[in-house]
């Protein structure tokens, strides 16, 4: 017996080394990435490539990125601002109509619910000719309204939540009921306290979703000042071209909120994700 | 007086009164419905439904954007016939179709990882995390970072090869052969995270008896990957190969900033081709057709993925 554990220990191990070594090779791009942001320009290609910078330019590389021509700070901004703005917007939105779609009955609701999945189904390259036309008719081209109203309507918000308040029992709603709750009174005080890991994973994909971006605000934006981090790193990429060191340390500075945001919420996406497919 | 009638009048009216009252109940749900659902609802429907029916009747104009509307004349299904003839397009859509094939290639590995970091390796959560990283990083980054990485002299991934000993390693997005194979490993490399971790909910879903009479029975690891596995998480194989589906005829940030549909249009999709279409060349009508085109391949997949998903799906 003793054996048999430890023999399966043992083999467990070296897949975790071998596994932690495909690991490493899997996250190599931002590896380079990161180690490219800190060097000295004629440093970044040198071969055989030298992981630790042997020569620190980081302070110059990021000073130039933050400092400089472009305004990093502004974009930066402009990419908070709209993502928290779309997140809050969405997750209300999703939530309230989720709700309805699961625990109200109503007249119509399967043909509405229907109707709004279908929008989900369409690539938002197929409409984004008319949504130009209409933002451009209703002078929400080049504002960060626009672009905030552009992805707050998603369906899989409203298909994901009401996954889960589906899971919330009946009997628990109805108690409510007998005890004189209308559905807002439910909705706030009951439902909503329920489903909340799915509403924290939600808004943490939001958040990232509407983050990255670049679509939306290539096509819907027009000032500079009004840019988000995407459109920012591009048009410095066009501009540094071949400064390979800058482009990293821009690429790094529009990458690292996501992650913090992402290792802070990571065990709720993880689960939320694996949940919602099972339950699927 | 309490004779039969009066009774029964008595009783019939109790019931009206409760029906009504149960209608108006019914009534003040529904309303609650509705108020619940409206923002949702109204925001949808004039943000993307309006836009699909909007899309439907450009592509069967000739409008070009800079002359007013009247300057749009009714062409009918001129558009579609060019578009059926435009080698660009027609191009496009080849490629669109080779990108299909990231999804057996991607599938499987992360069906194999999945499997793996499930019962084999400790530190589950950090492998998660590792190979969960590159799905949510900006496309718009990782296409810089790769552009670089895939420099047909001095990227790093060259270097390597060359240092190997192969002598004339592929020029990567710099050759018209290479460079949709390119994009192709950029795909799978960032949906391997989103695909490995709903293979591993799956795979929880697995009862373990299963693996272990079959581990009796002198089944080798391979075969029950075969005969266990691979049939068990079919619910989710066909899950994820219908939303890569969608999402590869999606593809549109990664191309724009890696290769912009180069070189020489050998990395165009319909995608790409339409953002061209409608906003360097103007042509509104002509990119709605391809916006209708798109959507109707969409919809026939999704039509495919419900049908299918009774036939060949085990529950």
């Amino acid at each position: 017996m003793e054996q048999a554990l430890k023999k399966v220990d043992t083999s467990k191990l070296i897949t975790t080394i071998i596994m932690g070594i495909c690991g490493i090779i899997f996250l190599l791009p931002f590896i380079w990435m990161v180690s490219a942001s800190f060097k000295l320009e004629e440093d970044v290609l040198t071969f055989p490539i030298e992981w630790i910078p042997s020569t620190w330019n980081a302070i110059e590389n990021y000073s130039n990125v933050w400092l400089g021509d472009k305004p990093f700070s502004l974009l930066y901004w402009n990419s908070i601002k709209v993502s928290v703005l779309t997140t809050i917007t969405s997750v209300s939105v999703s939530c309230i109509a989720a709700y309805a779609f699961s625990k109200i009955n109503f007249k119509g609701r399967d043909f509405l619910f229907l109707l709004m999945l279908a929008t989900y189904m369409i690539p938002p390259q197929a409409i984004v000719v008319p949504q130009y036309l209409l933002y451009s008719w209703a002078g929400l081209i080049d504002s960060h309204l626009g672009l905030i109203l552009l992805n707050s309507f998603s369906a899989f918000g409203t298909f994901m939540l009401r996954q889960f308040f589906m899971g919330i029992n009946d009997e628990v709603i109805e108690s409510a009921k007998m005890d004189g709750a209308g559905h807002f009174r439910t909705f706030f005080s009951i439902a909503l306290p329920l489903v909340r890991p799915a509403i924290a994973t939600y808004a943490i994909l939001r958040f990232i979703w509407t983050w990255n971006d670049y679509q939306n605000p290539l096509i819907f934006l027009r000032s500079e000042s009004l840019y988000t981090i995407q459109i920012g790193i591009q048009q410095f990429a066009d501009a540094h071209g071949s400064i390979y060191s800058l482009m990293m340390a821009a690429t790094v500075s529009a990458i690292v909120p996501l992650l913090i945001v992402f290792i802070i919420g990571q065990k709720q996406v993880i689960e939320g994700i694996s949940m919602g497919s099972v339950k699927g | 007086m309490d004779n039969p009638t009066t009774i029964a009048t008595g009783i019939k009216s109790k019931k009206k009164i409760t029906k009504n009252r149960m209608r108006f109940h019914k009534w003040r749900e529904s309303l609650t419905g509705y108020v619940f659902i409206a923002p949702m609802i109204i925001g949808s429907s004039i943000l993307i439904l309006y836009p699909i029916i909007a899309s439907f009747v450009l592509s069967l104009t000739d409008w070009n954007f800079v002359s007013g509307i009247e300057g749009a004349n009714f062409v009918g299904l001129e558009n579609f016939i060019t578009l059926f003839k435009d080698s660009i397009f027609l191009k496009g859509l080849t490629h669109n179709v080779i990108l299909l094939l990231v999804l057996p290639i991607g599938l499987f590995l992360s069906l194999f990882l999945a499997v793996v970091i499930n019962k084999k390796v400790y530190f589950k959560d950090t492998f998660k995390i590792i190979y969960f990283l590159p799905y949510i990083s900006s496309t718009v980054a990782i296409a810089l970072v790769f552009q670089v990485l895939f420099h047909p002299t001095e990227g790093p991934i060259n270097q390597i090869l060359m240092t190997m000993g192969i002598e004339n390693p592929p020029q990567w997005i710099a050759d018209v052969h290479w460079a949709l194979p390119s994009v192709m490993i950029i795909i799978i490399w960032t949906q391997i995270g989103f695909q490995l971790l709903l293979y591993m909910a799956a795979l929880q879903n697995i009862p373990k008896e299963l693996y272990e009479a079959a581990e009796i029975d002198g089944a080798s690891s391979w075969y029950q990957f075969r005969k266990i596995t691979v049939p068990l998480v079919t619910p989710t194989t066909f899950l994820l190969l219908v939303q890569g589906i969608v999402h590869t005829f999606k593809v549109f940030d990664l191309i724009k900033v890696l290769t912009n549909g180069g070189p020489s249009n050998s990395t165009t999709v319909p995608v790409h081709y339409l953002y061209q279409q409608a906003f360097e060349e103007l042509k509104t009508g002509y990119a709605s057709a391809i916006s209708v085109i798109l959507f109707i391949i969409l919809i026939i997949v999704t039509i495919f993925q419900w049908v299918g998903q009774k036939k060949w799906v085990n529950y």
